[in-house]
């Protein structure tokens, strides 16, 4: 495997985007989660499968268009996505996650209308729905790593504002906080993170790894920090032990790593519960 | 003229579409105050509030803080708010009373700084005016109502503010716990000098730590000194609240 690796760019470039993946989606994963927004990412990951199936429409009609990347427009549509999830969930006021089955049913609607007229599923849209070992390129691997570090910067520079919006959003703006523009700006950085991360879990299950690893780590964390550091660490794992399976097993890497991902909340959750079981049995002992 | 209240509201009134919510409220008060507000539900006291926290702007009227225009008004650590427990976070949410309590340090630094050097010292610091600083690696979640709400004065105090404010926060909390919380504000006003404006049912239990009362129902019914508010007669009460209101003693 790690000859292969040695030896084979697009494994480089899938496993390099993979662990970079496995970084940033739980990262902001946490503060989605706390923030109960979970479902957003699901209906940003469908916005960015209409941008794609729309590059590549387009790219099929438009012969100088072949040469852009997809991801650049899925990308473009996510981002756009985001602003208008904002704008749905404020004109909304009572009623906001009807802005999530909004801009879910568009995503979806466009969709399907571009890969009717891309004459059906090819093996591209296939690779992008359920991610792919051997389709990442090298400017894919660029394009995550300039969206990684701005995910890692912002996190530095908002870390503070985001928990405290993420925890207590009323004393939040009482204290000063500009809490409009912090949402808009996370909710951009998420859509850059789905968009970075489709290429390798698909956009089907990129809301998985923005999710299943922060489910499991939050039975265990005490604290915020903790949580993150946890969510991290199943995230990697999960993004190791996939992609390693999908290679030998020569299927999409998507579902090894949700799977992967969906085992170790298993394993926690057990862990956690007998656990906690010899805690009760301890205290009743001692009771008596 | 620049006022010399820490809180000082004139003439405000605030209307929410066509429903008047506070009329013609006019308010001081003055460093040191022990104020309890009082009133009805759906009487305006958490509008008034939310008025002084700059969270909503008055219809008319002004609001000066610390001698300066509400709208203008910067050192927003000065003031601290403690907000009823039930609405104030979801029990599940994975953080030590240590980062709950640094979070309020965001007033004191300001948007995208670092905290600063002594935060930690802050935060003990805090945690120990409200008697909580062997709990500081506890998670949130596994605290009591009394002693989550005694983190979030923590949080308040953690940025040293001149004045408290305080959203009925005893709603969810055991009785027998309801008179130590408020011993320990009592003891925030006097040793460290922290102006306290609180909203509550309370009314007997806070009566003997208060110093100020002000009745409110849309309009201010009566403001002064607790001692003048227990020689309101029977109607006078009537007419503020609707029906008749215990003595406090």
């Amino acid at each position: 495997m790690i000859e292969a690796i040695l030896n084979y760019q697009f494994l480089q470039n899938a496993f390099a985007s993979g662990l970079i993946i496995g970084l940033i989606a739980p990262l902001l994963g946490v503060f989605i989660i706390v923030r109960r927004l979970s479902l957003i990412a699901d209906a940003l990951s469908h916005v960015t499968l209409a941008g794609i199936a729309g590059s590549l429409f387009l790219s099929q009609s438009v012969p100088f268009l072949a040469l852009l990347n997809p991801l650049y427009i899925g990308i473009i549509a996510a981002v756009s996505g985001s602003v208008l999830v904002e704008k749905f969930r404020r004109l909304y006021k009572h009623y906001e996650e009807l802005a999530i089955a909004i801009i879910m049913s568009a995503g979806i609607g466009f969709s399907a209308i571009f890969i009717s007229l891309a004459n059906g599923f090819s093996s591209d849209i296939f690779g992008y729905l359920f991610g792919s070992v051997s389709a990442v390129s090298r400017q894919d691997l660029f394009i995550v790593i300039v969206i990684a570090i701005i995910v890692v910067v912002f996190l530095l520079l908002f870390y503070k504002e985001l928990f405290l919006l993420s925890f207590d959003e009323e004393y939040a703006k009482a204290s000063g906080l500009p809490a409009k523009w912090v949402h808009l700006l996370f909710m951009i950085v998420t859509a850059l993170v789905i968009a970075a991360s489709m290429r390798i879990v698909g956009i089907l299950l990129v809301s998985s790894l923005m999710t299943l690893p922060v489910a499991a780590s939050m039975r265990l964390a005490k604290g915020f920090k903790q949580a993150i550091y946890l969510s991290v660490l199943f995230g990697e794992a999960a993004v190791i032990i996939g992609l390693v399976s999908a290679f030998y097993l020569d299927i999409a890497p998507g579902g090894t790593i949700v799977v992967t991902s969906i085992i170790i909340l298993l394993i926690v959750l057990l862990v956690k519960k007998i656990w906690l079981s010899a805690v009760i049995k301890r205290e009743r002992g001692s009771l008596v | 003229m620049k006022s010399t209240y820490d809180i000082d509201l004139q003439q405000v009134s605030f209307q929410y579409d066509q429903t008047v919510v506070l009329k013609n409220i006019s308010l001081q008060v003055k460093q040191g105050d022990f104020l309890a507000i009082l009133g009805p539900n759906g009487s305006g006291k958490s509008t008034l509030l939310k008025i002084i926290l700059g969270l909503l702007k008055p219809t008319s009227g002004s609001v000066h803080l610390f001698g300066q225009k509400g709208r203008d008004f910067k050192q927003k650590e000065w003031i601290g708010y403690v907000s009823q427990k039930s609405n104030a976070f979801n029990s599940g949410f994975p953080a030590t009373v240590y980062e709950v309590v640094a979070s309020g340090l965001v007033k004191k630094t300001g948007l995208l700084k670092k905290l600063p050097k002594n935060s930690k010292n802050l935060v003990v610091d805090a945690l120990t005016s409200v008697g909580m600083e062997s709990f500081s690696k506890h998670s949130i979640g596994e605290l009591s109502g009394g002693q989550q709400q005694r983190i979030f004065i923590a949080r308040a105090l953690v940025s040293k503010p001149k004045c408290l404010v305080l959203d009925e926060p005893t709603v969810g909390i055991d009785h027998q716990h309801v008179q130590s919380f408020y011993d320990m504000l009592a003891k925030l006003n006097r040793e460290q000098n922290i102006t306290l404006i609180l909203v509550t049912h309370d009314v007997d239990t806070v009566s003997d730590r208060i110093s100020h009362v002000a009745c409110l129902n849309q309009t201010i019914h009566f403001h002064g000194f607790k001692q003048d508010f227990q020689q309101l007669s029977d109607e006078d009460r009537k007419a503020w609240y609707g029906h008749s209101v215990r003595k406090i003693h």
